[in-house]
């Protein structure tokens, strides 16, 4: 509260000594990429290449700062979003994180995609002690303050949904047979971590079937069957978009009716359930943490009806229904918040510090119930996601808001 | 015994899947002795083409006749405008040029119609044919399309003028040119039927895989390892390996190696395959002349 | 006997031109110390880079247009390269340079083990059994029973190596050196070779291999060696990277990566040894170009769409494939030639009759 009043004083103050562009406010106080008129924002994301579905984020967040920019920037500066694309390879990644740093000046990487690649300048970040923000990937190692000062991440991790789904078969189901489909890279690593953590060393012995694919595969039948074979009643789904689609469809064509877990990465209605087809979803339980566009319960929420109508007159060209344009909105919002918050003192440790100080903060298109907490001790913002089920045609919110605390 | 019976029948859809593509591939490694490393980017735009069709509102058979058409005359098109004044230049930079359409193909598809999966509509009923959800309508139909598809290709190239003309064209284009032959729109020729023949695989396989731009490019290398395997210089050598492949693949996913290493197996069989018997399995072997 | 005397006087000028070139190269980063510009360090890493993919591109060119060979999979031995570094470095300790020489090692037995069954495919058949290893590796990098030493899926983080106080130097331009003088090293040892016996065995090899068979020229030795060496440079590059990014990881060495190196290559210009250099250039600044020349078209011609940026990195190849099929060095020597009215054909290049790659000796496509 003090801060935002010292800063709308500040603010003021500025407006009041009209003309003083150039000169440097008083009491501001700049990292690299700030200047009285302008902060410059950096990102990589994957905009060609086998991961070029996640850059629909990155073009959201593009057209919202635009949209920002028209209505007056961020206490009177513009914001200059430079967002580049690495194709999902850690080295391109290196490489653009470097020119943004050293050569353009960034004050900070935002929302940069991929678990490899952030990994890859993870180190280099907190050597340069540059803000590596709410980075878009939802491995669990990003919330490490004490190591890593630098570094923050912003969805619910693959692990916390990982054990929640784990958990909730078990209590449904306690003599589950339990089969896993995961991709074979990170994500999936990760979400069986939490499968596992969930599950227990009892509940691992549960595990009849634990089956990969390649994102060159060009389908899963093989592996959906394997997994019937093997006796599973219980399902979880660990896959992208396509290859969920491809394996509810199976599923159904098999006639195999399993307690079906599917990961949030891959639960849009537009995007995945309705080329798999409704009838083939029926019961399929989610964790979700963002209201889904698809899903008709919620066009007449005032968030969404914002979110739609920014979607149609600053971002006409993105598909409503891609899921990352909705993360990509929240992320966005969230950023501005801690910049906003930052006042004049714009550097890059004021920046970590207000983000690590958010508080049960509520933001748009987040379902209900759900708030970002950080502390200096705690870098996982979003913790808490609920469990969904799949109703004739949208998703149906129970149970509690599950929640994995960290200390 | 029923779950064998199951990976081969997922093998067989996933090898008709395959051998579609490999029925492309050799239609350009006949006709003009390329590599098409484009071909399945091709079909996918092909297939996008007609999806946008059907969204219009056109009916799946009238948006189909003119999806083949259309990749017919874009692979004319291609071969005329793109290739053609290439031809003196290194085989290499063929390649390059093959891997620029490439790019510009998926770059476009993405562009304009989104990462979004979206659901292609099969002509086949969604049934089963013995009920025990063992084989479906659309899996057989796709087996069906593509062995018409491979014998109206033999006959054409066997018992047609123009089938001879083709082959002579692009084993000996000296002599064919002396017959008469005229073997630039021959080139032509193959780039459009390759294209249309593409169209046509796209088509039938993004009802199974959902249409996306990047549908194709793991099919592609499964293809390439068919068509290697049946015989690159054959079309019906290439659509038997293009079902071994595929039969193998699941098989040996399931009972041998798992699924992490099938790739690895995909090049193990390529390579052993090319040792052994490097005409493929179906194929001549061409003597060298001294 | 002309022809040699000429070949050898253009080797001479190149020889003075190429020296020069190196000690440019070597001083770049002595400019660093009088600018003061913070960016220096970056372009010290966009350098190392450069000169990273200029050796893997040499490697390849080695086998392709020095050997008529080809091969779309050399990402494979880059990763091994790579890979062996890191291993080395984190489970052995090694320090960095030391893990050079055996990457180098390494993937030369692969390259030259590959090389057997290379032997039995020509062209295209050796280009789609390349092309399936190039796309099998990534994966076959993740595999479980070999993650204690390669880290799986998550890859081998590593520490860039400190340079001894004594020296003065920043991370990145001590890095810097060390690709320079490995760059160096790998293509004094080239031209050395393609001016040995043995080279000339290769080019023989590549113009017409029947022809150097009945000569007595061991083919069958050749190709698979060379295929080695090849291997082993691209290795020995990957190595490098593996210092200077400090990561190595499965997508890092997709099929995007072996076909970079082909188009490098091909830009250049075959069978050059400055084409390397350029070619090495272009695949790091061309990638970013692309997507610069994007933005300018969505903001210049106010489009609705943002023009993907390998759309445009796709019609450019092409372009440049029209002006320039024979890389930047073939259309520099055709320059020169009109300049000075001479018709000389360098000693190095591909004879002008091309035997195209699995036809039957004698039997060229002419135009149609």
């Amino acid at each position: 509260m003090r801060m935002n009043r010292r800063t709308a004083l500040l603010g003021a103050a500025t407006m009041g000594l009209a003309g003083g562009a150039r000169r440097v406010r008083a009491a501001s106080k700049y990292s690299p990429g700030v200047t009285d008129t302008e902060i410059k924002i950096g990102q990589t994301m994957p905009y060609s290449g086998n991961a070029s579905a996640y850059g629909v984020a990155g073009r959201t967040q593009a057209a919202f700062f635009r949209m920002i920019n028209d209505q007056g920037g961020i206490n009177g500066r513009k914001i200059n979003f430079i967002s580049l694309d690495d194709g999902y390879s850690p080295p391109k990644t290196v490489e653009l994180t470097r020119q943004l740093v050293e050569r353009d000046q960034v004050l900070l990487m935002f929302y940069s995609l991929g678990t490899q690649t952030n990994t890859a300048i993870h180190k280099y970040m907190n050597q340069k002690k540059v803000p590596q923000l709410f980075v878009a990937t939802g491995a669990s190692k990003w919330g490490n303050p004490k190591a890593f000062p630098w570094t923050m991440g912003w969805s619910p991790d693959y692990h916390t949904e990982g054990a929640i789904h784990a958990r909730a078969i078990l209590s449904a189901l306690p003599d589950a047979k339990i089969g896993i489909l995961r991709q074979n890279d990170d994500m999936g690593n990760d979400y069986l971590d939490g499968i596992k953590e969930g599950l227990g060393p009892d509940g691992w012995k549960r595990v009849v079937a634990d089956v990969t694919y390649e994102v060159t595969d060009p389908t899963v039948d093989s592996q959906i069957l394997q997994i019937r074979n093997a006796g599973a009643t219980a399902f979880l789904n660990v896959t992208t978009p396509k290859f969920a689609a491809q394996a509810i469809k199976k599923a159904a064509e098999i006639g195999w009716k399993p307690k079906h877990h599917l990961m949030s990465v891959s639960a849009s209605v537009g995007a995945v359930l309705r080329p798999a087809g409704f009838e083939n979803a029926q019961g399929i339980v989610t964790a979700q943490y963002v209201k889904d566009v698809s899903d008709p319960g919620w066009a007449d929420a005032p968030d969404y009806k914002t979110w739609k109508s920014f979607m149609d007159t600053w971002n006409p060209t993105i598909n409503p229904f891609e899921g990352s344009s909705v993360t990509g909105y929240a992320s966005a919002i969230t950023l501005v918040h801690v910049l906003k918050q930052c006042g004049d003192e714009l550097t890059r440790e004021n920046v970590m510090k207000q983000a690590a100080s958010m508080h049960q903060l509520e933001i748009p298109m987040l379902l209900p119930g759900i708030k970002l907490n950080t502390s200096p001790t705690d870098f996982y913002p979003i913790q808490s996601v609920r469990l969904a089920r799949f109703e004739t045609d949208h998703w149906v919110l129970f149970g509690e808001l599950q929640s994995r605390d960290v200390a | 015994m029923d779950f064998f019976v199951q990976q081969i029948a997922a093998g067989l859809t996933s090898g008709a899947i395959y051998a579609c593509v490999a029925l492309g591939l050799v239609m350009i490694y006949v006709s003009t002795d390329h590599i098409n490393f484009a071909q399945g980017e091709m079909a996918m735009f092909a297939t996008y083409l007609a999806w946008a069709m059907i969204d219009a509102g056109l009916p799946y058979w009238v948006a189909f006749g003119l999806t083949v058409a259309i990749a017919f005359g874009g692979g004319l098109f291609i071969q005329r405008v793109v290739l053609k004044p290439l031809e003196n230049a290194p085989v290499l930079a063929l390649v390059v040029c093959f891997i620029a359409l490439l790019s510009i193909f998926n770059a476009l598809a993405g562009m304009i119609w989104s990462y979004t999966i979206k659901q292609f509509p099969s002509p086949f009923p969604a049934r089963d044919i013995f009920g025990n959800g063992l084989v479906s309508v659309q899996q057989l139909g796709v087996v069906a399309v593509t062995l018409i598809m491979l014998g109206a290709l033999t006959v054409f190239f066997r018992y047609t003028t123009l089938g001879l003309a083709m082959r002579a064209a692009a084993q000996n284009a000296t002599s064919a040119r002396l017959m008469g032959v005229r073997v630039s729109w021959m080139l032509a020729l193959g780039w459009g039927l390759a294209a249309a023949i593409g169209a046509i695989a796209g088509m039938l396989v993004a009802p199974i895989v959902f249409l996306d731009p990047n549908m194709m490019t793991g099919i592609l290398v499964y293809g390439f390892a068919g068509a290697l395997v049946g015989g690159i210089g054959n079309p019906m050598g290439a659509v038997a390996g293009g079902f071994i492949v595929g039969v193998l693949e699941n098989l040996v996913g399931s009972y041998v190696i798992g699924n992490e290493l099938k790739l690895t197996f995909a090049l193990i069989v390529v390579i052993g395959v090319l040792l052994l018997k490097p005409a493929g399995i179906f194929g001549r072997v061409i003597v060298k002349r001294v | 006997m002309a022809a040699i005397v000429n070949g050898w006087a253009m080797k001479k000028g190149f020889g003075l031109v190429a020296i020069i070139f190196w000690i440019v190269l070597a001083l770049l980063p002595m400019v660093g110390l009088i600018t003061e510009d913070p960016s220096f360090e970056y372009y010290m890493f966009m350098g190392q880079s450069m000169l990273i993919y200029a050796i893997a591109v040499l490697g390849l060119n080695l086998l392709i247009g020095f050997n008529g060979q080809i091969s779309l999979g050399h990402s494979a031995f880059f990763a091994l390269g790579a890979y062996t570094a890191a291993i080395l470095m984190t489970f052995g300790g090694w320090p960095f340079w030391a893990t050079l020489p055996v990457a180098g090692a390494v993937c030369f037995g692969a390259g030259f083990l590959f090389g057997f069954p290379a032997l039995k495919l020509e062209g295209h058949y050796l280009a789609l059994a390349t092309f399936t290893l190039a796309i099998a590796v990534p994966q076959l990098l993740k595999y479980k029973p070999i993650a204690p030493w390669t880290g799986g899926v998550g890859g081998v983080l590593l520490d860039k190596p400190e340079p001894p106080e004594w020296l003065g130097l920043s991370v990145d331009q001590y890095l810097y050196y060390l690709c320079l003088i490995v760059a160096i090293l790998m293509f004094w040892l080239v031209f050395n070779l393609l001016r040995s016996r043995s080279g000339l065995a290769m080019m023989a090899i590549r113009d017409h291999a029947m022809a150097a068979g009945t000569m007595g020229v061991d083919t069958a030795l050749y190709k698979t060696v060379t295929f080695g060496i090849s291997a082993g440079i691209t290795g020995v590059a990957g190595g490098l990277s593996a210092i200077t990014i400090a990561y190595v990881a499965p997508d890092s060495f997709t099929l995007q990566l072996a076909i970079s190196f082909l188009v490098g290559l091909v830009v250049g210009g075959l069978a050059s040894l400055p084409g390397c250099l350029i070619g090495g250039a272009f695949i790091v600044l061309v990638q970013n170009s692309a997507q610069s020349i994007s933005d300018w078209m969505k903001t210049t011609f106010a489009l609705r769409y943002d023009v993907p940026a390998w759309a445009i990195y796709g019609v450019l190849l092409l372009l440049l494939m029209y002006v320039m099929p024979t890389g930047v060095m073939g259309g520099i020597t055709a320059l020169r030639q009109k300049i000075s009215g001479r018709r000389t054909t360098r000693v190095n290049a591909p004879s002008s009759t091309v035997v195209r790659p699995g036809k039957t000796a004698g039997e060229t496509t002419p135009a149609a």
